[in-house]
């Protein structure tokens, strides 16, 4: 299956072992990413003022690019779009539900994009990986499974943008089990735990860190009392706050024990018996190989 | 044939003007009588010091262009861009590295980039200005070099952004970044370079400085090209 | 004491000003708490998503000028919390924008120094620039 791929910018740098693993780890189910030419980023955030149009004109741009992709022959009548970042999945998800809606602001935003060669029609479909994953079926994965994780206890951390709000969401908003599937078909254990919809802080690490220290603290800790080895992501700012920061976190509670944080992709190929050069641990801030070799796991 | 010049009326700065048809924007403001000492250069659309901003007759859209390129039309509204004062960070060049950190230290404003296109639909190069912001925003330096490589730094992309970008420094820093650091070391340029700083063409190179305007526009038209 | 609350031309059209903007009915809140309940950031609010949603309903412009709207990760809890279904998080950014609007800078990109800017990723960037900066 041939599929249009929508990375990130921050999958181009600081999260590249996240988009990596992810492509290699989705030939082996049968998928194909196919990256979206001439995108664009997404904005991050998604614009929530009622009579904010402009900031929709980049997640509607990247639409155009994926009727774009159909039209030239790059991937055939796929109009899904799919989407690692949560933080990605859910802006141009809100964006392109906001134009279902509101057919007037779609109208506007298509005349004032005048050097796009199509109108954007609404009827891009925007998806995360693990979506797709559910899609074809669990099962696929535990097929591929070369390497038994069994050993390995597993926070699921959901984050915000991957549930909220409701109309984005890929599961329920308050009793997600989407991650704890996957997690039990990688052979893993999923471990349940309090703070796993629990925010991170998100862009307030820009402006205030100390904000995101506690609220990080406070994620970690209960990860770490719920039995959990390791986190698991698919935000790449969440990353940031809860990988990057705990060093933050260390200097202000010198008690504080490192936990590593990974991206699920990054799982995905260990357990599917991928080299070391597309799992990618080394682009983690805390580095899990020492963990995963005392549980027994060869990287 | 009738000798008679047809003219065009023309707006400069709100002030209404007879200018000969067919005359370029620059011409048009030195015939009304505008002697231009800042917002003009080489006549010849490579310097971009003549920013223009215009407006035609019954079309809402300010447009820009280089003066010495765009022609005047009938009802036309013009003003002249010397000069941008846009923020120009300092670097050194030995101390930056090719990726994504220098973008952030040094234009952490590429971030507050919409996508709006509005610089390259101002820019009068026909250049993908929104394509070479986003290609730093992911930090692929080589392909902002590549996509940027025909711009003339006129300052209108910048002008025009709603996100107070200043996208030809950015642009330059991108292709300074690839010259310095990602491009492919050419061999033959080093030795010309050698050839150069050992004197081995010093008797052509005055020459050249002595000849008349007249001669070196003809040597410079007919001199021999040779590809490998 | 009690504070007095002078329901006026001023304050209406404060009021009329968040709701389009949010797109939110605002005075469908039933002042619940249970926003403030569920919301992550609040111990470092200096007024609760709740007391936010009064002081709109109110018209009491002095909600600006709090911390509140500023500190709102758009986390969207509350937004599915809510038994009115009211997003809290739209309400604090209609008063962001009616900042922001006004050429307003939360953060001055210029001051970010610039260890913080090399270390910080470019996800974590734009959206602080979208939300904080005008």
């Amino acid at each position: 299956m041939k599929i249009p791929y929508y990375p990130g910018c921050t999958l181009k740098s600081t999260a590249k072992h996240f988009e990596i693993s992810a492509i290699e780890s989705a030939k082996k189910i049968g998928i194909e990413f196919v990256e979206l030419p001439r995108w664009n980023c997404c904005g991050v955030v998604a614009s929530l003022a009622d009579d904010d149009i402009m900031h929709n004109l980049a997640p509607v741009r990247n639409m155009i690019r994926v009727l774009e992709m159909n039209r030239d022959g790059l991937v055939k009548d796929e109009k899904r779009l799919l989407t690692l970042c949560s933080m990605c999945f859910n802006t141009l998800s809100r964006a392109n539900n906001r134009i279902k809606k509101k057919s007037d602001d779609l109208d506007i935003l298509n005349d004032f994009m005048y050097k796009e060669d199509i109108d954007y029609d609404g009827s891009v479909e925007i998806i995360h990986f693990l979506e797709i994953i559910q899609e074809l079926g669990f099962d696929k994965i535990e097929k591929n499974v070369k390497k038994s994780l069994s050993n390995l206890k597993i926070a699921p951390y959901y984050g915000c943008m991957l549930l909220r709000p409701k109309d984005v969401g890929i599961d329920d908003p308050e009793r997600p089990t989407i991650f704890e599937k996957f997690i039990t078909s990688l052979s893993a254990k999923p471990v349940e735990w309090n703070n796993k919809n629990k925010c991170c802080g998100s862009f307030l690490t820009v402006d205030n860190k100390e904000i995101v220290v506690e609220l990080g603290n406070d994620i970690l800790t209960d990860a770490k009392n719920s039995g959990a080895d390791i986190i698991v992501t698919s935000c790449p700012l969440c990353a940031f706050n809860l990988d990057n920061r705990q060093k933050n976190i260390k200097a202000k509670y010198p008690e504080f024990k490192e936990i590593p944080v990974v991206y699920f992709t990054q799982l995905m190929a260990l357990a599917f018996g991928l080299s070391k050069e597309i799992t990618g641990f080394d682009g983690n801030f805390i580095n899990p190989t020492k963990l995963l070799k005392s549980k027994n796991i060869e990287i | 044939m009738s000798n008679k010049q047809e003219m065009v009326k023309v707006f400069i700065m709100g002030e209404a003007h007879e200018v000969p048809a067919g005359s370029t924007i620059i011409m048009a403001f030195e015939y009304a009588g505008y002697q231009l000492k800042k917002g003009v250069g080489c006549r010849e659309g490579f310097c971009g010091a003549c920013a223009t901003v215009y407006r035609e007759k019954g079309n809402y859209k300010l447009q820009g262009g280089l003066a010495c390129q765009t022609v005047v039309s009938d009802g036309m509204s013009l003003v002249q861009i010397p000069f941008v004062p846009a923020e120009k960070p300092v670097y050194d060049m030995d101390k930056i590295t090719p990726d994504i950190n220098t973008i952030k230290e040094l234009f952490p404003t590429v971030f507050r980039c919409v996508s709006c296109n509005t610089c390259t639909k101002a820019c009068p190069q026909d250049i993908q200005v929104m394509d070479y912001i986003q290609a730093l925003k992911q930090g692929n330096i080589a392909k902002a070099a590549d996509l940027s490589f025909d711009c003339i730094r006129c300052g209108l992309c910048a002008l025009r952004c709603p996100a107070e970008i200043v996208q030809y420094n950015a642009g330059t820093l991108a292709r300074r970044l690839y010259g310095k650091y990602l491009a492919k070391k050419s061999p033959e340029l080093k030795n010309r370079v050698e050839e150069i700083n050992d004197g081995k063409y010093k008797k052509e190179i005055q020459e050249m400085k002595e000849m008349d305007r007249t001669k070196l526009s003809e040597k410079y038209y007919t001199r021999e090209i040779k590809l490998k | 004491m009690p504070k007095k609350l002078l329901l006026n031309d001023k304050s209406v059209d404060f009021f009329k000003k968040v709701s389009e903007l949010s797109g939110e009915v605002i005075t469908l809140c039933d002042q619940c708490g249970t926003c403030s309940g569920g919301c992550p950031i609040i111990d470092e609010m200096d007024i609760s998503p709740s007391q936010l949603m009064r002081m709109v309903m109110l018209g009491d412009e002095e909600v600006m000028d709090t911390k509140t709207m500023w500190l709102c990760a758009t986390c969207n809890t509350c937004t599915v919390r809510c038994p009115r279904e009211l997003d809290v998080s739209k309400v604090a950014e209609a008063l962001r924008q009616i900042k922001l609007r006004q050429s307003f800078d939360k953060i001055n990109i210029d001051k970010i120094p610039k260890e913080d800017l090399k270390e910080l990723p470019q996800i974590a960037l734009v959206g602080a620039f979208r939300r904080l900066t005008s």
